[in-house]
């Protein structure tokens, strides 16, 4: 049987405030245990929530950017259950009324074309702090650091159809935010997280299928194989004929599967109702404008830029204006006169590897934007080869020299200068008269040896275009043999 | 006589007739003669005497303000900070909040000498001061009734001439009853006057603190001073509030006070001589009387049993055991631990609610309960500015009856409910109400009640203030040690 994939992302963003939703407390991760939970944060008895106009601002901003209905009106609600690491026995939330309602997102799906995912709403709420099952050995501690720090829950459409896609998604939701300056994006400290809703039904079917839904994945790579790994299970149970539980499921990397959590006795009921210490917000217009107005060129816009007015091709487009800070690099080193060309294809090429190898991040990359638009000059003005550059740039990862500085020092300028060259050819002619008779015998790739002669002469340093140009003139063409 | 009012005492430290220590030494030997009241939870009388010579050092500098060395206390549902704050609740019992409650700020700001914390019902949830995980405060006027509750200790207190003047919270009617039973004038400012920082919550839509004392001129001044704008609580109404001289000037005579009838028939025949005798010194004051009705404040008590649970509900879930409060002994696992801290920490009357809150909240019951209760209290919201477009202000009962005995209502909640069924209209439309002593029956006082649009907390305050001009009920005393 085939089946069709149906797959809806929620994605927490941590909001970059400087304090936290409901407290003048900082938004900063503490270096203590509970260093940055404030009295709000406790739960104390008598503490009140302000909320944080801040975070409403960047909540518009991300509304602005997937072009969404923005809220005239918003309101938070309470969101009740028990846990230790939530202190006042409930969890500020939305849900009647979300400060950005429906919009979407346009993504680049792994066949390179581009397809809008509806976005449902995204709400403001405030994150729970954290358990610490590990730090004593019978007993579990609690740090309220994170507490109050300001979520942005976006919830997707049912429009994801495999793991692929649901990765393109989150790729491109992680570089949205990160480019809207709304949230850091760093996955493995939590600043996004990821839960899954996956379900299956016969291929064509109007009908939903039961879904599973798979929490707090906090890697591209791991909601991949979540997914994978859960359309694979839920198709083994529809195929033997059994059904799929509606329930939440963890994803286990250690073991590459899902699980389901604790189940609970009976359904969770949350007893949602507007919070009384809140009045509903009121959004303006003028607010509307000024998140609009708050944009930077988003990705799309800089994919459709750079292809159309920078003559770059759509793959390298895609490639440059997929992550913010390959855009950012790219773009600084256009500003310090880099053709588009040579950055785009160093920074796929000599510049993701070298990332590749080191594991780090383009954001501390040693060298700058500036330093490679110094390079790519002395490649376009013919001081170095293709060859050269590349010695120049494991050069300057190592000293974060200049190109100018290493080129002036180690002497590796190409050799231009026809004189020296001419006289180099003629040194090699003479020293290879046998292969100069085979040349002229009519076997013209005995000029691949002469260059190569050339080149271990001159060290590296000459320059290959007049190097050929040079053994022409002095060889003539390659006999009729 | 002593010295009992704050306005009394502020004419006499200001003409240097006598001074906050000695004021306040009157005040801690008076709680301590009284103590079979019940009425102090925390005494605290070092810190009381600090502030009453920081008081008479800052009148002798010239920086006086009204408060400057009044002794008076608080509800202790108002967090100060380095005090027991218990909200009469084990779950609370050992806990001290780290910081002031703004309303209590505001009093130190202004000098007042604060004596110490007031008993009340567990959480504010009670009528007569009895849902006391500390025991039950008595009345002064007669010892074997209850003050009214649940600012129980708040009224007690100034009764027994402990002190002038006390803050209580206000729900559905817990300083106006309480200032009923006990010959008292009490004001529940405007919802968001004042600010509900430091106010353990009950219900916070409902929720607003004020003053209790002997004249609306005292009230007035206290009022003042704890009310406006504060940025920490986000329901707080933007603005400042008038000078208690400003608050008490609004002229009386002209205007027209609305009396639902419905209300004066439904009270004990023992109080219908007193409020129409109230009525008719309105009258006398140059007041015109209009008869009105007020659709769906029948509907009130059932709105209010749903609403103030179902908030309540959700604000003491915060009592968990895990970070303050009540934590029972050797909890097995997590279910265990809340279970049984819960259950141990919190009294009866506090968990019926939180189990009437959680049920009126519930997938499935929602819509029947807590959004037709919403629906209710919009329909009365829209009564009153209904009546408020013919009439300046409303005139009705308190309390349906007088002071009732301990014990009396202890097994019959909804008997209880029913005692705020004149109260409560104000709390679920937000508006200002004030209760005053309008005469005696049995020996055991009346309370009328006074109700204003939003905010015009002045209009109400110089009504009683006009009305206590003509009339000495406010005046009257209960007899040391019993029934009058």
């Amino acid at each position: 049987m085939n089946w069709d994939v149906v797959i809806g992302l929620e994605v927490h963003a941590q909001l970059q405030t400087a304090s936290k939703l409901f407290s003048s407390a900082p938004n900063a991760a503490g270096a203590t245990p509970n260093e940055t939970a404030s009295a709000v944060e406790l739960g104390l008895p008598g503490t009140l929530p302000v909320p944080n106009g801040e975070a409403i601002r960047l909540a518009l901003r991300f509304g602005a950017a997937i072009d969404a209905r923005l809220a005239t009106e918003t309101i938070f609600a309470r969101k009740n259950y028990f846990y230790p690491d939530l202190p006042k026995g409930y969890q500020i939330s939305q849900l009647d009324a979300p400060i950005v309602g429906r919009g979407q997102l346009s993504v680049v799906m792994p066949d390179g074309a581009t397809k809008a995912i509806g976005i449902t709403r995204a709400h403001l709420e405030e994150d729970a702090g954290k358990s610490v099952h590990d730090a004593y050995s019978d007993r579990t501690a609690i740090d309220l650091n994170r507490a109050g720090t300001p979520l942005l829950e976006i919830v997707s459409e049912p429009e994801l159809h495999s793991a692929q896609e649901a990765v393109a998604y989150l790729r491109e939701l992680h570089n949205l935010v990160r480019t809207l300056e709304i949230c850091d994006g760093n996955m493995n400290e939590g600043s996004l997280r990821c839960d899954a809703n996956v379900s299956l039904k016969p291929a064509g079917s109007a009908t939903l299928g039961t879904r599973t839904e798979i929490k707090n994945l906090n890697s591209f790579r791991f909601l991949e194989r979540a997914i994978t790994y859960e359309i694979e299970r839920q198709q083994l149970v529809l195929e033997g004929g059994g059904t799929v539980v509606q329930e939440t499921r963890l994803y286990d990397p250690d073991r590459d599967e899902t699980r389901p959590m604790r189940s609970k006795e009976e359904a969770e009921d949350y007893r949602y109702f507007p919070d009384p210490d809140l009045l509903p917000i009121l959004l303006t217009a003028e607010d509307h404008a000024a998140a609009r107005a708050s944009l930077p060129e988003l990705p799309a816009a800089k994919r459709a830029r750079y292809e159309q007015d920078l003559g770059l091709t759509a793959s390298e487009a895609r490639f440059l204006a997929s992550e913010r800070s390959t855009a950012a690099y790219f773009e600084a080193a256009l500003a310090a006169g880099a053709a588009p060309k040579g950055a785009a294809n160093w920074l796929s090429g000599e510049i993701a590897a070298q990332l590749n190898r080191s594991g780090e991040a383009l954001d501390a990359f040693p060298i700058t934007p500036a330093q490679l638009a110094g390079l790519l000059a002395r490649i376009d003005d013919g001081t170095l080869s293709s060859k050269l550059a590349k010695t120049v740039f494991e050069r300057m990862l190592e000293t974060r020299e200049d190109a100018d500085v290493i080129i002036e020092r180690e002497g590796l300028k190409q050799v231009s200068d026809s004189g020296a060259l001419e006289a180099l050819v003629a040194e090699v002619i003479e020293a290879n008269p046998g292969q100069v008779e085979q040349y002229r015998a009519g076997k013209g790739k005995v000029l691949g040896f002469f260059v190569g002669q050339l080149m271990k002469a001159s060290g590296g340093k000459a320059n290959p275009q007049q190097l050929n140009a040079l053994l022409k003139a002095a060889l003539g063409e390659p006999g009729e043999g | 006589m002593s010295l009992d009012t704050l306005s009394a005492m502020r004419r006499a430290l200001e003409a240097g007739e006598t001074t906050a220590v000695a004021l306040t030494e009157q005040a801690l030997a008076a709680a301590e003669a009284n103590g079979d009241l019940n009425a102090f939870l925390h005494l605290d009388p070092t810190q009381a005497r600090a502030a009453a010579e920081a008081a008479d050092a800052r009148r002798q500098a010239g920086e006086g303000t009204a408060l400057t060395g009044i002794p008076l206390a608080v509800k202790d549902i108002f967090c100060s900070e380095g005090d027991p704050t218990t909200a009469a609740s084990k779950m609370l019992a050992n806990w001290r909040a780290p910081y002031d409650a703004t309303a209590v700020a505001r009093l130190k700001d202004a000098g007042a000498v604060l004596l110490g914390k007031l008993n009340l019902d567990e959480f504010a949830m009670g009528a007569s001061g009895e849902n006391s995980a500390f025991g039950p405060t008595l009345n002064p006027w007669d010892r074997t009734r209850v003050p009214g509750g649940s600012s129980s200790g708040s009224a007690a207190a100034v009764a027994a001439g402990i002190v002038p003047t006390t803050l209580g919270t206000d729900t559905g009617g817990s300083i106006r009853q309480p200032a009923a039973f006990c010959g008292l004038t009490g004001l529940k400012p405007t919802y968001g006057r004042v600010s509900r920082w430091g106010m353990i919550a009950f219900a916070s839509s409902l929720d607003q603190g004020g003053a209790l004392a002997w004249s609306a001129e005292d009230v007035a001044e206290v009022f003042s001073v704890i009310g406006g704008h504060d940025p920490r609580d986000a329901t707080s109404a933007p603005g400042t509030v008038a000078p208690a001289s400003t608050l008490l000037r609004a002229p009386v005579a002209g205007l027209t006070l609305g009396v639902p009838e419905a209300f004066f028939e439904a009270v004990d025949s023992a109080l219908q001589g007193p409020l129409a005798e109230a009525r008719a010194q309105f009258e006398a004051l140059g007041v015109r009387l209009k008869a009105i009705e007020l659709p769906f404040a029948g509907d009130a008590v059932p709105a209010y049993y749903v609403l103030a649970p179902a908030e309540a509900s959700t604000n003491l879930s915060r009592y968990d055991g895990v970070r303050f409060g009540h934590r029972c002994e050797n909890p097995v696992d997590l279910d265990d631990l809340y279970r049984r801290s819960r259950g141990e920490g919190f009294g009866p009357e506090v968990k019926r609610r939180i189990l009437t809150g959680t049920y009126a909240l519930s997938v499935g019951y929602y819509d029947a309960y807590y959004r037709q209760a919403q629906r209710v209290r919009r329909r009365i919201l829209e009564s009153f500015t209904e009546a408020f477009e013919s009439v300046d202000a409303l005139f009705l009962p308190t309390t349906p009856t007088t002071a009732f005995k301990l014990g009396e209502k202890r097994n019959d909640p909804i008997a209880l409910y029913e005692e705020d069924r004149f109260t409560i209209p104000a709390n679920l439309a937000g508006l200002p109400a004030l209760s005053l002593p309008v005469g005696f029956s049995n020996g055991l006082p009346v309370g009328g009640q006074l109700l204003a649009p939003h905010f015009e907390e002045g209009r109400i305050l110089s009504l009683a203030h006009a009305f206590q001009q003509v009339t000495d009920h406010h005046r009257q005393r209960p007899t040391a040690g019993g029934v009058a």
